[in-house]
Parts: C-alpha cells; structure tokens; sequence
C-alpha cells in the first residue's frame, strides 16, 4: 500500500462524499414516505462511513455501516414495516409553508451560530500527528490498536456501563413492545 | 479537512433540527434525531484526530447508546400505535394541559 | 415605686406628701373594685343592665317622648342591683379617702411655707425611654395642682354622694361608679402630672370617660350619639394639643413643665413659634373645654346622668383646658397675639352661649349653655394673662355649677318620680312641665337661688368676687401691658381689651336674665305639672339634698379665698399669693413687670358697672318672665322669628352639618370607598392580580400543548437562544 498522501485525491472525495451526504440528507427530511427517507437516511450513513475512514477512523467507520446501517435503520424499516404506514392517506405530515420557512429560518441561524462559534481555525492539512497515525496501519494491532487502547483501559467503566445499559433496553423495548394478553387482565 | 468536517456536521445536524420541527410522523421524527446523532459523531471522530482517541470511543458510546435508545423508543411507538392506531404527533397529546 | 427627691432635698419629701401617688391610685382601686362587681352581678340573675343587652331606667336627655315601653317596670324602684350595698360603700368612699389625703397633703404644703418656691416633682417609673426623649410618669406637686385636685376630690365626693341617691334605681348601678371613679382617676392624673404627656395621657381619659358616662343608657341612639360626638370633637381638638407637643419637643427637647418653664427663656417673646405652639394648645383647650368653634358637644352631653353633667362638664373636664393654660403660663406670656386670641375667643363664646342660653326650655340646656359661657370668661381670664383670677373664677364656678347641676338634678327626680308613679311619659326636663315647685322642694330652691345669686355676680357670693376680677384684670391691662402693646388681626391690643370687656358685661347681663328666668320658670308661679302628680312632688333623700347644702356654703363663702385688695384688707388674695410662685412670674410678665393698679375710684366704678348689670339682669328677668304665661310642653307653641333661632341653638349643628360632615361623608363615599377602595384596592390589587395570575396561567397552559412537536420547538428555540448568548457576549 502506497502510505504517501494525495491531497487532491483525499479532498476530492471528501467534498465528493459530503455533498452526497448533504443531498441525502435534504431529501431524507422532504420525504413523504417513511421508507423512502430511512432509504436515504441510510445513504446519509454511507456517505459518513466513508469519510469516517478518510478521517483515520476505520474501526468507526466499519461499525457505522455494520451497526447503524445495518441494524438500528433495520430495526426502523421493520417498525415502518409492521406499521403499515406506507399509505398514502397516512403520509400528509409534512407542515404547511409558515412552519416550513420558520424551520428553515431557525436552521440557518442554528448553523450561524455554530459557524460564528467555531472561529478557532483549524489546520487544512494533515498535522504530523494525523501523518503518524496514518503509518499506524504498519503497526502491530493494526489502526484497531488506539481504539482498542483507550476503550479497554482508560475507558473501560463506560465500557461496562454500556452493557448494562443496553441490558436494560432490551429489557425495556421487550416489555414495552408486547401486545396485552389475557395474562394482564388480572 | 477539519474544519470542513466540522462544517459538514453542523449543516447536517441542522437539517436534522429542521426536519425535528418539521415533520409530524413520529417515526420520521425519530430518524432525525438519529441524523442529528450521527453529526455528533462525525464532529467527535473529526476532533480525535487532533486529540486522540477519545473521541472515537466516545462515538462508539454514542452508537450503542443510539442503538438501545432507538430499540426502545421504536417500541414506545410501537405502544402508542397499538393504543390510537396512529403515529401522527398531533394526535398524540395526552399530555395537554 | 420610688420618689426621686428634687436634687435640693424637697422639703415636701419627707412628708406625707410622698404618699401622693395614692390619690389617684385609690379612685382607680375603686374603678377596679365596681367594675368588677358590675361584671359579676352581670352573671347573676336580676335588673338587667343596659350593657347586658337588657331594659333600662333613668331620665332620657334631651327628647320630651322617646320613652320606651319598658313592660315590667311597676315596682322597679325595688329593683336594685344586687351589689349596691357594696358599690355605695366603695364608689364615695375611695373618692373620701382620696379628698383626706389631699387635705393632708394640703397642710404638708401650707406647713412647708416658703420651701414651696419651687414644685415637689416625683417620678414613680420610667415609661417611654426613646432615644432623645425619655418620659416618665412623675407627679407634681405644687400650688396649682394642689387647687385642682382639692376641687376635683372635694366636689368629686358630693357628687358621688349625691349619685348614691339619684342612681339608687339603675339596674347599671355598679359600672356608673365605675365610670366615675375611672374619671376621678384620669382627671387627677391630668391635673398631678409632671409633663405634658402624661397631661395627655389623663386628657384622653377623662375624653374616654366622658364618652361612657354621656352614653350611659346607650340603648338608646341619642344619648349614644351625643357620647360619640363628644369623643370625636375632642378627638378635633387632641390633634392640636399633640401639634403643639411635637412644637414643643423639636424646639425646646423636652416635655415636663420644669423643663419647658426653663427652656422658654430662648423662645423669642411674640415669635411666630411660641404662637404657634399656644395656638395649638389653645385649640387643644377648645374641644375640651367647649369653646367656639367646638362647643356642640357639651349641650348633647346632658343626655348622660345629671351627676355626670355636674361633675365632668361642670366642675371638672371641662376646665382642662383653662388648667392646661394656667400650666404653660410661661408660654402664653411670651405670646400676646395668642393670648389676645384666646381672651376674644372666650368671650365671644360667652355671649355666643349666653344668647342661646335665653330661650332653651331643658333645663340641663340652660344650664349646659350657661357653663360653656362661663368657661368663656375663664379663658378672658388666662387669656389676659391672669392666671388666678382664671382658675379663681374656675373654682367659685365648680362651687355654684356643682350646685346648679345638682339642684336641678333633684328637680328632675321629683318630676320623674311624679310622672313614673302616673304613668305620664311627659318630658321631666322640661321647663314647661315644672313650675311652683319651690312650695314642694324648699330647700333645693333656696340653695339653687344661692347659686343663681352667685352666677349673676351679686355680691359678696363667689360668683361675684371671680368674675369681678376678671373684668377688672381685663380693664387694668387695657394700659401698660405687653396686650396692649400688641396688635390682634390689626386692630390694637387695647381696643381689642376694651371690646372685650364691654362684651363681657354683656355677657354678665344675659347671664344674669337667663339664670332668674331658668329658677322664675322653674320653682315660682303656678305648677303645670298636673293634677295628678302633684301629690308625688317632694323633696329629694337627705344623701342628694346634703352635698347640695355644702355647695351652696361654698357658694356663698367661696370668694373669701380671694378678696380684692379694696376689701380684703389682711385676707385679701389668699388664693393669689398661694398660686404666685407657679404663674406669678407670666402674670407680671403681661403687665410689664408691674403689678397692675387701679385707682380706688376706678375700682369702685368697675364694681358697681358689675353689679348694675347684674342687678339690671335680674330685674329684667323678673319683669318680662311670665310664669303663669307658660303652659305644659306638649301644647307649647312653636317659636318663630329670633326667638325659633335662639331656641335651635343659631343652626349651629345645621351648619357644621352642612359644612363638614355632608363634604367629608361624600367625599367618603364617592372617593374613598368607591373610588379607592372599590376601585383600587379591590378592583386593582385584588381582582386584578387575580385575573393577572390567571391570565399568565392561560399563557403558561397554552405552552403545555401535549404535543411533541410543540416541546421540540421550545427546545430548540431554547438552544438557539443560549447560544445567540454566548455569540454576542
């Protein structure tokens, strides 16, 4: 593998996967149909998986698509699915033009705002410390080896804490989702 | 590619803050809230390449909290639907005071 | 209690004078003592008490038939209350003791002689230690104290006496004592304290007690008006006496008598400030001592038992104000323009009352009028700055008003025992009804001829001696004097005084026709009370017959105590010399250092001007009068003319009415209550915070939508406000 860097190659597809992620974005909230905007909702993901492993974050990006992609937005098409809502009486939901000039005129001082905030200026090119962890790929434990480092020492009460966590959602969508039977009658 | 990323994500995280207001289906409500989440993400995974790798175990904990959070939130939904057969956020107002 | 000694050693101090602060501590005793056997026998079944909600006897003031139907009242005269024996026993007896004690006290003063320069000042507690001002209850004794409190013991006994008989029937028999005693007790402290708060202090209370004791038989509303009436223009007059203490407070820092004596030396004579301050006090005097123009209260308060009118609005409370004059001698001195204010005040009520006074058919009115134009001549007198001559006048006038009061009194019991016996529900005060009673009550009527003699100011009786020197002591400062100096409204001092003067010789001349016609009309001629009652006419218990025959000695004899020089020879102005070292320095002080002199013929010529008039009056009197002209009330015509305005008191109370009331009660009504109080306060600050609340609990429900989208919005709005905040700081 070629461990140089191409800046044109690296800001290329950086803008490349942005603007798509921007697009589906966009129409993922314009959506009528549910199963429509989880479709492009999962391409937002996509698009930021691939710029998560252009940003020296291949384990993330890996799991994003694996997790998020692949289970959590399951999970959503399954619940549009048993639903049933894809109809089109049910799929007049999007406001009126008031709400939706108000919307957007609050989304783009929401994003003024960060713009204004964020007025510390960051470096446009790899720093020497992004151009080492890029060689840590050469390195044994692969690019995993800091992820894993961090997780399982310094952070490893969250770690656990996590799993409880998830214990008790399991837990809770279980007992949230179950139909009432005649055994809660009582 | 820094400050762009920081940029994308904040463009992405108000189209996710629009669309919360926007839309009245509930469940399209939720999945921009997961838009929102994965901004997040995107601004952690940016920033850890400046300092460290904290950043992306805090986005695997943004996941996993994601992940349960939408399990059980998707079977609230899925309670609320049974109940009124309906997920229009309208007719979900029994909290009106 | 400790006494504080003068830092000389007062020679009173080892006296019996140290036992001082019992004399008014003994009528408050007996307060306590009636009082609590007025609640007492309250409890236990028999003649229900007024104050218990129940019937009640007596003699009505004022209204000829407001007589109630009382239902069981045949054999009410053997209704006594249950504790009378004791009542009778405490109620005259404290007021005995008191008046020995007094006595004693007296001849302490006179054994002590010439140590009495200065007042014997005994503090018996600390009362209000604020900041710069620290009050204390202290007592002073000196010779014009001891003046007050003699009358005020001496007469206060007779009249309680005389109260064992008049009120012997009342089922309030107990709480009338009470009331009594509770007066001698406000008004001794009025007259023992050592500064003028405390002097305050006994005001309000023999203000309060007046207010009982007029509206003794409240069940019924008038008398129970005529008590308010009296209280709230007193009230009218408390406010200047109060003005006139803050006065005194912020200019000289203090408030007891030695004090403001010593501080008055820096007032400037005939500023603007001791005027003020005598101004004040004087208007303290005219509520309540009833001068113009707050005199309307003492003619309704003969609606309260005749031994109160003697005692409070006679002899006692209502010569207050000439005492409180006589107290700050040393700054009306120093006031001229006040001092002529109060000289032209009091004779124009004296002539005001004495016209009013001509065609009253009440006997008590009569009367009642007659006393507040003698208080006029008693404020000529300390207005002109004769001090004893003023309170000389105000003891020979206790002596013969007592008497007068209490005369009439008995009157007014024969006829109502007369009527009660016949069921007759005529009017017992009323002039009319009476007549010829002279052949039934000898006695009373020669005692009351007494008096009569001695109002009019024939000589040698009190009367005569009292007000001849008040006209004599106008006439000699009409020259060489700080008045004379003066300039009253522009006009000059000396004018003033000359006006005075005539004004009071007609005064003395309607005195005189008012008082022959009251005694021609009552006790001579032929008696229109009626067949029927006749036979019940008789003269009153020796308990209410004796102290009127003490008074009428006193009467007589009382102007011994202060002969004119002309007369006296070696006895002359005892009283004058007795009171010279409290208000013998502000006497000298309006008559420039001199003591005044008349020539003999002056004198002489004052004299017989004096009893001319008097003379002229009587005969008058007894000339134009027609007893036998007269026929009952009930089928008097009414008067016209001058006569109907004399006979209603020149719409006096009409105009006050008008004037005052009607403005204040509207202003009341319309601006107060529903201007401010409905409008404001209950519209605004009530209802309008109320509806305030709810309307920001409208807004505050309008956000709890119970919709999702709602709460998103709010969130996000929220967000972007904080951080707007962050962006701008």
């Amino acid at each position: 593998m070629d461990n140089t860097f191409h800046p044109l190659f690296y800001s290329f597809h950086f803008y490349l996967f942005g603007l798509i992620g921007i697009a589906s974005a966009l129409l993922f909230v314009t959506r009528k149909s549910p199963v429509a905007a989880a479709l492009w909702l999962v391409n937002v993901m996509f698009c930021l998986a691939a710029l998560y492993l252009m940003l020296d974050a291949q384990f993330i990006g890996a799991i994003q698509v694996l997790v998020y992609a692949g289970a959590i937005m399951v999970v959503f098409l399954f619940v549009v699915m048993l639903l049933n809502l894809g109809h089109p009486s049910e799929l007049a939901d999007i406001r009126g033009n008031g709400g939706r000039l108000a919307a957007g005129a609050v989304g783009l001082a929401l994003l003024a705002e960060v713009a204004v905030l964020t007025r510390a200026r960051f470096p446009a090119q790899l720093t020497p410390k992004a151009a080492a962890a890029l060689a840590q790929v050469d390195q044994p434990g692969g690019v995993i080896a800091p992820i894993a480092d961090a997780l399982f020492r310094e952070h490893l009460l969250a770690f656990e804490l996590t799993s409880i966590l998830l214990l008790t959602a399991i837990a809770g969508a279980v007992v949230l989702g179950r139909k009432r039977g005649a055994a809660d009658a009582r | 590619m820094l400050a762009e990323s920081l940029l994308l994500s904040a463009v992405l995280f108000t189209i996710g803050v629009v669309g919360v207001l926007t839309r009245r289906n509930a469940i399209i409500l939720f999945m921009c809230v997961e838009l929102m989440l994965n901004a997040v993400n995107l601004t952690f995974v940016a920033l850890s390449t400046l300092y460290g790798a904290t950043g992306q175990v805090f986005v695997i904990m943004v996941m996993t909290v994601a992940a349960a959070e939408a399990a059980v939130g998707l079977a609230i939904i899925i309670s609320i639907f049974r109940h009124r057969q309906t997920v229009h956020l309208d007719d979900i107002n029994l909290l009106k005071g | 209690m400790h006494t504080d000694l003068p830092p000389t050693g007062h020679p009173l101090a080892d006296t019996v004078a140290r036992f001082a602060w019992l004399i008014p501590v003994l009528p408050l005793l007996g307060f306590l003592a009636n009082g609590f056997l007025s609640l007492h026998a309250a409890a236990t079944p028999g003649p229900a008490d007024p104050s218990a909600g129940g019937n009640h006897h007596g003699d009505h003031g004022g209204h000829a038939a407001a007589h109630h139907d009382h239902g069981h009242e045949d054999g009410h005269h053997a209704e006594r209350h249950p504790a009378a024996g004791f009542v009778s026993l405490i109620g005259p007896g404290v007021l005995l003791a008191a008046f020995g004690l007094t006595i004693a006290v007296f001849f302490a003063m006179r054994g002590a002689g010439e140590g009495m320069h200065a007042p014997f000042v005994m503090t018996l507690f600390q009362w209000m230690p604020t900041g710069s001002l620290s009050l204390d209850v202290a007592f002073q004794l000196d010779q014009l104290s001891m003046v007050m409190m003699l009358i005020i013991t001496g007469i206060g006994t007779l009249i309680h006496l005389f109260s064992v008989g008049y009120m012997q029937d009342d089922p309030g028999y107990p709480r009338f004592f009470a009331y009594l005693n509770l007066f001698v007790f406000f008004m001794l402290i009025l007259v023992m304290g050592a500064s003028y708060p405390l002097m305050f202090v006994g005001w309000e209370g023999v203000g309060l007690c007046s207010y009982l004791l007029i509206g003794f038989w409240f069940s019924e509303q008038a008398n129970a008006d005529a008590g308010k009436k009296a209280f709230i223009m007193n009230r009218i007059g408390d406010f200047g006496m109060l003005v006139a203490m803050f006065l005194l407070f912020a200019n000289l820092g203090t408030l007891s008598y030695e004090g403001v004596r010593a501080g008055a030396a820096e007032l400037v004579f005939g500023g603007a400030l001791v005027t003020a301050i005598c101004l004040f006090l004087f208007l303290g005097a005219t509520g309540k001592s009833a001068q113009i123009p707050l005199f309307v209260w003492l003619p309704d308060a003969m609606a309260g038992p005749t031994p109160v009118s003697a005692l409070i609005h006679a002899a006692t409370m209502v010569t207050a104000g000439v005492y409180m004059i006589a107290r700050s001698a040393t700054l009306f001195s120093l006031a001229p323009v006040a001092q002529l204010t109060v000289a032209v005040v009091g004779v124009l009520t004296a002539v005001f009352a004495a016209t009013i006074g001509l065609k009253q058919w009440d006997i008590k009115k009569v009367l009642a009028y007659s006393t507040v134009s003698q208080l006029g001549y008693m404020f000529v007198g300390v207005g002109v700055g004769a001090y004893t001559a003023g309170v000389f006048h105000l003891m020979t006038h206790a002596f013969f008003k007592a008497l007068l009061f209490l005369g009439s009194g008995s009157v007014i019991y024969a006829m109502h025992c007369a009527y009660h016996a016949t069921h007759n529900y005529a009017d017992a005060q009323d002039m009319r009804n009476m007549g010829g009673l002279k052949a039934f009550m000898p006695v009373t009527a020669t005692l009351m001829w007494i008096a009569t003699l001695a109002i009019a100011g024939i000589p040698p009786l009190s009367g005569f001696v009292s007000k001849d020197e008040i006209l004599a002591a106008v006439f000699a400062r009409t020259h060489h004097s700080t008045l004379a100096e003066a300039t009253w409204l522009g006009i000059p001092g000396s004018v003033v005084l000359y006006g005075i003067y005539a004004l009071g010789l007609a005064a003395a001349l309607m005195t005189a026709v008012y008082m022959t016609r009251m005694m021609l009309y009552t006790f001579h001629g032929p008696n229109r009370t009626g067949e029927a009652e006749r036979p019940h006419l008789a003269e009153a218990p020796w308990i209410m017959t004796g102290p009127l025959v003490v008074l009428g000695i006193l009467s007589a004899v009382g102007g011994f105590v202060n002969l004119p020089k002309l007369f006296g020879g070696g006895m002359a102005e005892i009283l004058h010399h007795w009171l010279e070292p409290v208000v013998g320095e502000a006497t000298l002080q309006v008559t420039l250092g001199e003591t005044p002199h008349l020539s003999h013929a002056t004198e002489y010529a004052l004299i017989g001007t004096a009893v001319a008039i008097a003379v002229i009056g009587i005969a008058l009197a007894w000339t134009r009068c027609k007893p036998a002209a007269l026929v009952p009330a009930a089928e008097a015509p009414a008067e016209v003319g001058l006569e109907k305005t004399l006979a209603n008191k020149w719409y006096v109370d009409e105009a006050y009415d008008r004037a005052v009331v009607q403005p204040t009660l509207g202003v009341s009504r319309t601006v107060l209550w529903k201007g401010l109080d409905t409008g404001v306060i209950d519209g605004l600050f009530v209802n309008g915070s109320a509806y305030l609340m709810r309307g920001l609990g409208w807004v505050g429900s309008q956000l709890q939508t119970g919709r999702v989208g709602t709460y998103a919005w709010v969130l996000v709005l929220g967000a972007v406000a904080i951080l707007s905040a962050f962006s701008f700081r």
